[in-house]
């Protein structure tokens, strides 16, 4: 159990260094998103780790923990609606709309990739004409990007809201897991990014999905990162939240039930 | 309501399948082999069916070609449900007249994921 001083210091770590709320009094879910690091760097318990965090003054180890705390459930084409009008109508008119330039797309939060394989499934399925994409997968946690670059996934995640037909024409067997074909994997980019830094370098994207993202940030972070997501919209873009988090002002709403917004 | 037929010779398969199936509103109806399968559709076509592949007499394969070769055959979807893993079988199950496709093992969540998918199940909102 972990005492209620530490819960308030980890949330308070969790705060600084990503924006993220936390609530100290959630023990249970503390306990359970801290128990694998603890485990993997080698405490006897989620109280030993928050405990050598404040004892001494640990980077990595201090990161390891936030990153854990950050972590959010994924799957394939989550909330399938919004993957089929992203298919059926967002992507083919971003790509009319830039004339053969490239269209670019900012995948959020990406954790471990599942999000911006789904779009690049289907982006291999519309015709050659349209495009050229660059699809950036952006997340926190260095560990989910290692586990998104290597396009690796258990049987239980392949059956996570993949269709089948996907299955079979873009995997292949590997020991016991399923590994995504080089074709989809080469499309996309992966960059650690933490939402709390200068966005501006990464340049403007015609469509930027951050899902599930803002309904697990502070207020203030809320704020940053929304003007952020302005900046980083591109004339014309779209920006497409999770179906729990709100937006505010200063986006118009085009499909408010799907998360799907424009610049205004 | 909706109904499915669960084919298994598993009855422990055929027991969870139906709980799972039963808490997602669904109607179900149970066959331990091929010939009960055939006997169900011929009586009243399921909207579903959970096909298990391997089974002794008749196999899942064999099920499906004779449920869409009989009369009202094309109106359920076909969702198989095995521990073949192999993406060849996979294909196999789905170039033969499967709708879609279960790994075992499998729980509520990846069900009711493949019976939206098909749309059978309005999608709640995560």
């Amino acid at each position: 159990m972990i005492e209620a001083p530490d819960r308030a210091y980890l949330a308070a770590l969790c705060l600084a260094r990503a924006g993220l709320r936390v609530d100290p009094e959630k023990s249970y879910l503390i306990e359970s998103r801290l128990a694998p690091v603890a485990r993997r760097e080698g405490f006897v318990s989620p109280q030993g780790l928050v405990g050598a965090l404040r004892g001494r003054s640990d980077d990595r180890l201090a990161w390891a923990a936030v990153e854990a705390m950050a972590m959010s459930d994924t799957e394939f084409f989550r909330d399938r609606p919004v993957f089929d009008r992203l298919s059926a109508e967002i992507l083919p008119e971003l790509a009319r709309s830039r004339g053969g330039a490239p269209v670019r797309v900012w995948s959020v939060g990406c954790g471990t990739g599942q999000e911006v394989y789904s779009l690049a499934m289907i982006l291999a399925d519309l015709p050659a004409s349209a495009g050229p994409w660059d699809l950036l997968g952006s997340d926190l946690s260095e560990r989910n990007l290692e586990k998104a670059q290597a396009g690796l996934y258990s049987q239980f995640e392949v059956q996570r809201g993949l269709p089948a037909r996907a299955l079979v024409r873009h995997f292949e067997k590997k020991g016991e897991g399923f590994a995504l074909s080089p074709q989809i994997r080469q499309m996309v980019r992966w960059r650690r990014v933490n939402l709390l830094d200068d966005l501006s370098s990464f340049g403007r994207f015609d469509l930027v999905l951050c899902r599930n993202v803002l309904s697990g940030l502070a207020p203030e972070a809320h704020t940053r990162v929304r003007t952020s997501l302005m900046q980083a919209l591109a004339p014309g873009g779209r920006l497409v939240i999770g179906l729990r988090d709100t937006l505010g002002g200063s986006f118009k709403a085009l499909a408010p039930g799907l998360g799907l917004y424009a610049a205004a | 309501m909706k109904t499915c037929l669960v084919v298994d010779d598993s009855p422990v398969i055929r027991k969870v399948s139906r709980r799972i199936l039963e808490d997602l509103g669904f109607e179900v109806a149970e066959a331990a082999n091929g010939v009960a399968a055939m006997a169900w559709c011929d009586a009243m076509m399921p909207d579903v069916i959970l096909l298990d592949w391997r089974m002794p007499e008749m196999d899942g394969l064999e099920v499906l070609r004779r449920v869409r070769a009989s009369r009202g055959g094309s109106v359920p979807q076909v969702i198989f449900c095995s521990g073949e893993t192999e993406i060849e079988r996979i294909r196999e199950a789905l170039e033969a007249g499967a709708d879609e496709y279960i790994m075992k093992p499998f729980d509520g969540a990846i069900v009711a994921g493949k019976l939206q998918s098909l749309g059978l199940l309005q999608v709640r909102a995560a």
